[in-house]
């Protein structure tokens, strides 16, 4: 009787300590693969490396148009899918009722996270560059402007890619709030929309900040739907034009030109470039730029929503 | 007050007199208010939904030039007059053949395997986290994975690539240097984080009765995490890996940059191959807009979208399903 026990308990120890060991595994093999990139990379880096651009085919100089290309690329995304994102959350969890109309737009929300993003830049090709794009320059005679690969269209198609990300953590947001607070606010005669304004959204607002950053550390870090919406190999200038107004002109972004996309730059000059092994320190270089970049929005996200979480705990 | 009678009351009280103390103009502005989100609502499902539209009619329209057999194989008459069935992807080719045959087997090659190895570290890392770890350090490593899952894709092809297409080299001494295998280990990376932090959502909602219980009864750590915990999370951590196996078939930038990208018919994991995601992603930016080729590409892309959409409705069915059976 003894006996036996102890061989159970041997195995059961056994399995334990297995999957323990799993566990630090994988911590160790990430641990090393990032202290590789940190060591390789962190020599490359410098002010000159952020700013400069590409020089002597991509062996020598910066990655600043890439990173240009990567914020203005985001910003435009953001600038889409934040609004319908948001607003479409308010509609679902304020207004709609659980009726078979809501509960399609849930479950394909759902679905839609789980499409493979390749399949996103299939759509941007076929939706935004030849259907909208194409029309547009017919409507408005402007040639060949819309109708071709640009940084419009790619990052509408990665605010379509976010969506759900901004949907659901608004969703989530906004479901925190207690109910409570809502019938309060109804009790002192507001409206549901000054409910909503006052009462709701300012509570809700650091879960919505935390989707809209989530949001931008994916379409930064995305590759594949941009591969052919405009993504470019090697562009030294700026996608910028002048607007001007009466006599005053101020730079922004042109939204009809390519752009260079960080997460881009890394796949080609991995792939593409003429010489690997004399650009592999840049190929460190960039990776750890995105890494960083990533790692700090998401790190941020993260932090907003502890507070986020705690605050609305204490409630 | 029961919720009938709830009712009832907000629907008398807004019939009286004090209800119609609201003005008209605030009404009125109510309603477009209500109005302006509801069409935001319709507008992110009319996204959706041209995304279904827009892959189907530019996919479909393959099948003007391509019969849906010659997606299969195409029959080759040889100088003696025997016909051969030919399974190769060779679009630019004078004779065009669009068998997806390679490319299938390409993305079962990279995304089995890939499942296999994550679902054993997946599921070890969710019990490991649920069940063993220290809840202080939890608390601290649940962010840590998601971080870890924030990594963008082209990193983890780009380390794959520089490191770990070498060291396996080394290693295995494979025929090709960038073949499934490797492909296999860098999608790893990313379902790992989704598997473990879906099965330790799993584990964690079994209720802690449950674990008393068998404690009560005698049984071991192991022996509850094994035959009462697992047992009753399995429609959890089943679903965990259906999602992981659709984010392996859907992937694209590890595949492209470590598959090697040769069309190979092959079972052999240490050969290159071609995934169905790497096939657009390498063919879309050069291919003529219009031509067989192109729609042959969005019918890929229609054959992506099936295989991930069925793979993650099923997902949400057991999950859903779990959730019912869950609430004791």
């Amino acid at each position: 009787m003894e006996l036996k026990k102890r061989k159970k308990d041997f195995t059961g120890a056994l399995s334990i300590g297995i999957v323990r060991l799993m566990f630090f595994f994988l911590v160790m093999v990430l641990i090393l693969l990032l202290t590789k990139i940190f060591i390789e990379g962190i020599g490359v880096i410098s002010l000159n490396f952020l700013i400069d651009e590409p020089r002597n085919n991509m062996t020598e100089g910066g990655i600043g148009p890439a990173i240009f290309g990567t914020v203005a690329v985001t910003l435009l995304m953001i600038l889409f899918t934040l609004p319908l994102g948001v607003f479409s959350a308010i509609y679902l969890n304020e207004y709609a009722k659980d009726t078979f109309f809501t509960r399609i737009i849930r479950t394909s929300i759902n679905n839609l996270a789980g499409v493979p993003s390749i399949v996103f830049g299939l759509f941007g090709l076929g939706f935004f560059i030849l259907f909208i794009g194409k029309n547009m320059d017919e409507v408005l005679q402007t040639g060949l402007l819309f109708g071709q690969p640009a940084l419009l269209w790619a990052s509408a198609t990665l605010a379509v890619l976010v969506l759900p990300i901004v949907i659901v953590s608004t969703l989530e947001a906004l479901n925190s709030v207690p109910k409570s607070h809502r019938d309060a606010s109804y009790g002192l005669g507001a409206t549901k929309w000054q409910t909503i304004r006052n009462v709701v959204l300012p509570q809700a607002r650091p879960g919505i900040l935390t989707g809209t950053i989530l949001a931008i550390s994916r379409g930064a870090g995305e590759t594949a739907p941009i591969l052919f919406l405009g993504a470019a190999f090697f562009l030294p200038n700026l996608p910028i034009a002048d607007l001007c107004i009466g006599g005053y002109c101020i730079p922004i972004i042109n939204p009809t030109e390519q752009f260079m996309y960080l997460a881009y730059h890394i796949f080609i000059m991995a792939t593409q470039s003429s010489n690997p092994t004399k650009t592999l320190p840049l190929q460190y270089g960039s990776t750890l730029v995105l890494i960083l970049l990533t790692f700090l929005l998401n790190i941020t996200a993260i932090i907003f929503r502890y507070r986020f979480r705690k605050i609305l705990g204490r409630l | 007050m029961s919720s009938e009678e709830q009712k009832d009351f907000f629907e008398k009280s807004a019939d009286s007199k004090y209800a119609k103390k609201i003005g008209k103009y605030t009404r009125l502005k109510e309603s477009a208010i209500k109005f302006f989100f509801a069409v935001n609502g319709a507008m992110a499902l009319i996204f959706i939904i041209l995304i279904f539209i827009f892959l189907f009619k530019e996919g479909f329209r393959a099948l003007e030039h391509i019969r849906l057999l010659d997606f299969l194989y195409l029959d080759r008459t040889d100088s003696a007059g025997n016909v051969q069935k030919v399974f190769e992807w060779y679009p630019t080719s004078d004779e065009a053949r669009y068998s997806l045959v390679p490319l299938l087997l390409g993305t079962l090659l990279t995304a089995i395997p890939a499942t296999i190895i994550s679902t054993l570290f997946g599921v070890g890392t969710g019990i490991y986290l649920s069940e063993v770890a220290n809840p202080k350090f939890k608390e601290f490593l649940k962010p840590a994975i998601e971080l870890f899952a924030g990594i963008p894709t082209v990193v983890l092809g780009f380390i794959m690539l520089a490191v770990g297409a070498s060291f396996f080299n080394d290693l295995l001494n494979p025929a090709n240097r960038l073949n499934a295998f490797v492909a296999s280990i860098g999608l790893s990376f990313v379902i790992i984080p989704i598997i473990a932090s879906l099965t330790e959502d799993a584990l964690h909602s079994i209720p802690n009765d449950l674990r008393m219980a068998s404690y009560g009864l005698g049984a071991t750590k192991w022996q509850t995490i094994s035959r009462v915990i697992l047992p009753a999370a399995f429609s959890g951590v089943s679903a965990s890996i259906i999602l992981g196996f659709g984010r392996a078939i859907g992937e694209t930038m590890i595949v492209l940059m470590c598959a090697g990208n040769a069309s190979n018919i092959t079972a052999d994991i240490f050969l290159s191959v071609r995934t169905m995601t790497a096939t657009i992603a390498a063919e879309m930016g050069e291919v003529s807009q219009g031509s067989d080729h192109y729609y042959a590409l969005f019918f890929i892309g229609i054959v992506l979208f099936t295989i991930t959409f069925f793979l993650n409705l099923a997902a949400e069915i057991i999950i859903n399903k779990m959730r019912k059976k869950n609430t004791f």
